[in-house]
């Protein structure tokens, strides 16, 4: 399968754009709105109670149906969110310059980080209680998934080959009609493709949203991630091994039941007009295709688009001239006007929570903590590549063996890590490691995966006259590795690595900070920074927390990665 | 003739916005008719602005001026009736063939069941019958062409519009599905009452079309009209036919002094757009024409069909080596200079000299480039520099293509060298 970097690092540019600044305040404003409003609701909100769980095992296979429900429910959320917010991008250049930005700096905010102000913010929103905390969950995993299926969705709207655009509209078919039988069909594998990616990373986030403590408020949604915080506290290692053993059947039959058709289905949607050597395959869809179950089932929606394609008018001349000015720039003034006055509103919010709570020391702090992890983060990808790039190319350069493990490589990335931290953090609280050096190696648990099967993919498509030229000049050892194997794998490599990264980043607040029992072990870093102030319900310094975060994200993709991954590209890729 | 007008084109131009200001024209000042009955070719260059045309026909695109009408009607969008075959064909990957093929119709929110009769019989008439529920991924280029058809003559349109329909596929599947086609068409079969053909292949217009218009380029302008007065099916080997490929050949390579300018190196100095056109070609040329049976001279049309070679691909090579110098073209021949004869009769050290003197000599902006390095103390320069000083006469893409024009050739004259890490114009080779 083709492997697609992630879309904060494909843009070309290095330099932030004033777009990227003003989305950045209008994000951020709206998270300290959101903290603002939710600092009031602590209090009343603390008597918050469910039904008690059980730590029994019959009782998971109930739990995990509704994490995967909550999954399921979020992923759609996610797709109706990309068919709109991307569309909209697409089609409209005045409100892409806003919207593509602010894609870029959600990317770059760590998800588990604003966990506890959403959850506020919902809790006073819905009407039951309960269903306020489901509905926090689901839009937590929303946010880690919709994003970049937003920006996949953007990109392939903007790279619909012209002639076929072009024969759409020579036949008649409206912009209704083109955009559900041309565009979105064209969009569909590399949309399902960054669904896999999404639902890979959201794993580790369903499962930490449902169990959670802010201030004096602590909530717990009934479901696999609940009950592994209940074992951690009564400190049961049985219960949580019963839990990872659920967790890895749930991940299989999401895998086999809704991914594995949904790759091979999207298969015919691939543009590249050459045979595939080796088409995906699911036996789920070919039991559907057979049974022409989906086809009666689809009938009907089938038919009510093609009459809607109908009621659309008929595709016009695109015009030579831009429309009339006046109008034109009537719409300018008012939708450039209309965010001036919400990035204006947007300052002020920020200003008041800065100049009430956050002082130069915080910034300082927060910095420091930073740059602790992120030094942390790049030793760990340093060392789970050199550990995973020779494996990876020993196992892709023999096709049957990369069978075997590519798919188990996939499979340990979606696997969420954090399900097994207890059993490391009972290591450490029983040996008395140091917690800065042992912690770390939690953050790249469940991402190092990223790297190894990227690598095995890479490997497994060298060509293999380059191979056999190498062999041919008896190019071996150390050479063959600097001259063949590592260039030929590096693109990537730098892929996978970029992956790994981000979401080390996102598992540093999980990573950074965690307890047994009574026992809490804490690493000094920006995870546990942001991880207390949680803890303590100090919403200045969750927010300050954030924003250190995402800007060194953002700056580390600006002035690392992308170079890097554009250099590969240019130098090292095969075509 | 006095069939009557299926569409008329009258004095259009089309121009696109430039990067820096002002406006890049594609199109000046084109008329057109097409008649019932007829098949008129537009043949051209690429960059003549004939695909251009072809667009603003379809309704794809309005143009600055003048006016396409079709059936009395000014043309305000794709209109019902004129269909289009592509040159990459633009077929759906995710349709079968038969859903690729009714695609049109039910866009004319036509009844199912009329949908299928129809979609099968253009099926059967094009001979794809039996590959109805193949992708095309599974068809061979011919095949897939094949679809293109069928889906444009399903619709009944009655002007047939094809953006070199024939260029993608190798020689014989094109002339396979050329007779094809005219043998459908010469007998009455399609349901189409006019075509127009846009080409870059000067036989394949004198096979099929009635009129040719021949395309000037930068900016694309009709330069002049050639009738094609033989009956279908034609034969290649008609002297007719020879003699009318020569004079679209002779047309189509005339001096600019003598002549309107035609496909030549445009600009001068450093405004000079240059075509990218490997050294390997260039000397291949040369050796070609300078040994037996040509000895130095020889006719394009038999050059073309010796080596196999589409005007596209001729035409390049033969305009460097005019501007280098090396060849003259008069009436459709090529006829080696002296410096040709002596290029060609050298080894390789001698020849880089000798093409390192014609660049400096010829090549304005090589030569600047030289002196710019050999000015500079350290003897090195960014291409960013030299980009800039192209975009002053020419839009971003021609400055990247001449650029790279120039570094192709220098680096053969070993003039100066360039690092494409880097992006720096230096003096220094690798010892």
């Amino acid at each position: 399968m083709k492997i697609l970097p992630p879309v904060s690092i494909s843009a070309r540019g290095l330099l932030p754009g004033r777009w990227d600044l003003l989305a950045a305040i209008l994000v951020f404003g709206v998270i300290v709105i959101l903290a603002d409003e939710s600092r009031s609701l602590v209090a009343p909100l603390a008597t918050l109670k469910s039904n008690p769980l059980s730590l029994s095992p019959w009782a998971l296979p109930e739990y995990a149906l509704r994490t995967t429900l909550r999954m399921l429910a979020a992923l759609i959320v996610s797709l109706i969110f990309t068919f709109t917010y991307a569309t909209w991008a697409a089609k409209s250049a005045r409100a892409a310059t806003v919207l593509i930005p602010l894609l870029d700096i959600l990317q770059s905010i760590p998800i588990l980080g604003y966990l506890s102000v959403t959850y506020l913010f919902f809790l006073a929103l819905a009407p039951g209680r309960v269903l306020g905390a489901e509905f926090a969950a689901i839009f937590t995993i929303f946010t880690s998934q919709a994003w970049n299926m937003a920006f996949s969705f953007y990109q392939s709207l903007r790279t619909v080959p012209p002639e076929l655009e072009e024969a759409g509209r020579v036949f008649g078919l409206s912009a209704w009609a083109r955009f559900w039988r041309i565009e979105t069909p064209f969009a569909m594998p590399s949309l399902v493709w960054n669904m896999m990616m999404s639902m890979s990373g959201s794993w580790f986030f369903v499962v930490w949203s449902e169990a959670i403590t802010v201030g004096h408020t602590t909530i717990t949604l009934p479901g696999i991630g609940s009950y592994i915080a209940l074992a951690i506290q009564q400190r049961q290692l049985s219960a949580i091994f019963w839990a990872v053993a659920a967790m890895l059947i749930v991940i299989l039959i999401y895998d086999q039941l809704l991914f594995r058709p949904l790759v091979t289905w999207a298969d015919r949607f691939r543009f590249e007009q050459e045979q595939n050597e080796e088409p995906p395959e699911s036996w789920v869809l070919t039991m559907f295709r057979r049974s022409q179950l989906i086809d009666a089932f689809a009938a009907p929606f089938k038919q009510a688009l093609r009459w809607s394609y109908r009621l659309a008018p008929p595709p016009r001349v695109l015009p030579s001239m831009p429309r009339n000015p006046v109008w034109t720039r009537a719409a300018d003034i008012f939708w450039y006007g209309l965010l001036a006055l919400l990035i204006l509103y947007a300052v002020w919010r920020v200003f008041l929570f800065v100049s009430v709570g956050v002082s130069l020391s915080d910034l300082v702090e927060a910095s420091l903590l930073g740059l602790a992890t992120m030094v942390r983060v790049l030793v760990l990808i340093g060392i789970a590549s050199v550990i995973w790039t020779p494996i990876g190319v020993y196992v892709g350069l023999r096709p049957k063996l990369s069978r075997t493990v590519q798919p188990i490589a996939q499979f340990l990335a979606a696997f969420p890590a954090n399900l097994l931290f207890p059993f490391a953090v009972s290591a450490i609280v029983t040996f008395d490691l140091n917690p800065d050096i042992w912690l770390s190696p939690l953050m790249v648990l469940g991402t190092q995966w990223y790297i190894l099967f990227n690598v095995i993919a890479g490997a497994s498509g060298l060509p293999s006259e380059l191979r056999d030229a190498g062999a041919n000049f008896q190019v071996r050892g150390w050479l063959w590795w600097r001259k063949i194997a590592l260039p030929g794998v590096f693109p990537f490599y730098v892929t996978g690595a970029i992956t790994a990264s981000g979401g080390s980043w996102n598992a540093a607040i999980a990573a950074e900070w965690v307890n047994w029992g009574s026992h809490t072990v804490q690493a000094h870093g920006l995870g546990a920074y942001i991880q207390d102030a949680t803890n303590a319900g100090d919403f200045h310094r969750i927010v300050l927390g954030i924003a250190v975060m995402s800007a060194l994200v953002a700056l580390a993709n600006r002035i690392f990665w992308r170079p890097l991954y554009w250099y590969a590209e240019r130098k090292y890729r095969l075509t | 003739m006095d069939a009557p007008e299926l569409l008329e084109v009258r004095d259009v131009y089309r121009a696109f916005p430039k990067p820096g200001g002002g406006e890049l024209s594609v199109l000046e000042g084109v008329d057109l008719t097409l008649k019932q009955g007829e098949v008129v070719g537009l043949l051209g260059r690429s960059g003549s602005g004939k695909s251009t045309l072809l667009r603003l026909i379809a309704g794809l695109a309005q143009p600055n001026g003048g006016t396409v009408t079709y059936l009395g009607k000014a043309v305000d969008g794709p209109a019902r009736g004129i269909a289009m075959v592509f040159q990459s064909f633009a077929l759906f990957p995710w349709l079968t063939v038969l859903e690729n093929v009714e695609l049109g119709l039910e866009a004319l929110g036509l009844p199912a069941d009329e949908i299928r009769k129809r979609a099968l019989q253009a099926i059967d008439l094009i001979g794809l019958d039996g590959y109805e529920s193949a992708y095309p991924r599974e068809l061979s280029g011919g095949m897939r062409q094949r679809v293109g058809f069928a889906r444009a003559l399903v619709v009944h349109p009655n002007i047939l519009l094809m953006d070199e329909p024939f260029s993608a596929l190798d020689v014989l599947t094109a002339e396979n599905l050329r007779t094809d086609f005219l043998e459908l068409w010469s007998e009455g079969q399609l349901p189409i009452k006019g075509v127009i053909l846009v080409t870059h292949n000067i036989e394949e217009a004198v096979l099929m079309c009635d009129r040719v218009m021949l395309f000037s380029t930068n900016p694309g302008r009709i330069v002049t009209e050639i009738k094609v007065p033989m009956r279908q099916p034609r034969d290649r080997q008609d002297p007719a036919f020879g003699a009318l490929v020569d004079q679209i050949y002779v047309e189509m390579t005339a001096r600019r002094d003598k002549g309107p300018k035609l496909d030549r190196i445009a600009g001068t100095g450093f405004a000079m757009i240059l075509p990218e056109v490997p050294v390997g070609l260039i000397s291949g040329l040369i050796e070609t024409v300078c040994a037996s049976p040509y000895n130095g001279k020889a006719d394009l049309p038999d050059i073309a069909s010796d080596l196999q070679m589409e005007i596209d691909e001729l035409f390049p090579v033969v305009e460097t080596l005019q501007l280098l110098r090396m060849a003259e073209v008069e009436d459709a021949e090529i006829r080696l200079t002296e410096t040709g004869k002596r290029f060609a009769n050298e080894e390789t050290d001698e020849r880089k000299r000798i093409f390192a003197r014609l660049l400096i000599r010829y090549v304005p902006f090589a030569a600047h480039i030289r002196r710019v390095l050999d000015e500079r103390g350290s003897h090195t320069a960014p291409k960013s520099r030299f980009i800039d000083e192209l975009e002053d006469h020419m839009t971003p893409d021609m400055a990247e293509q001449t650029l790279s024009a120039v570094i192709g050739w220098a680096r053969f004259g070993e003039l100066f060298a360039y690092d494409d890490d880097t992006g720096m114009f230096d003096m220094e080779n690798p010892a």
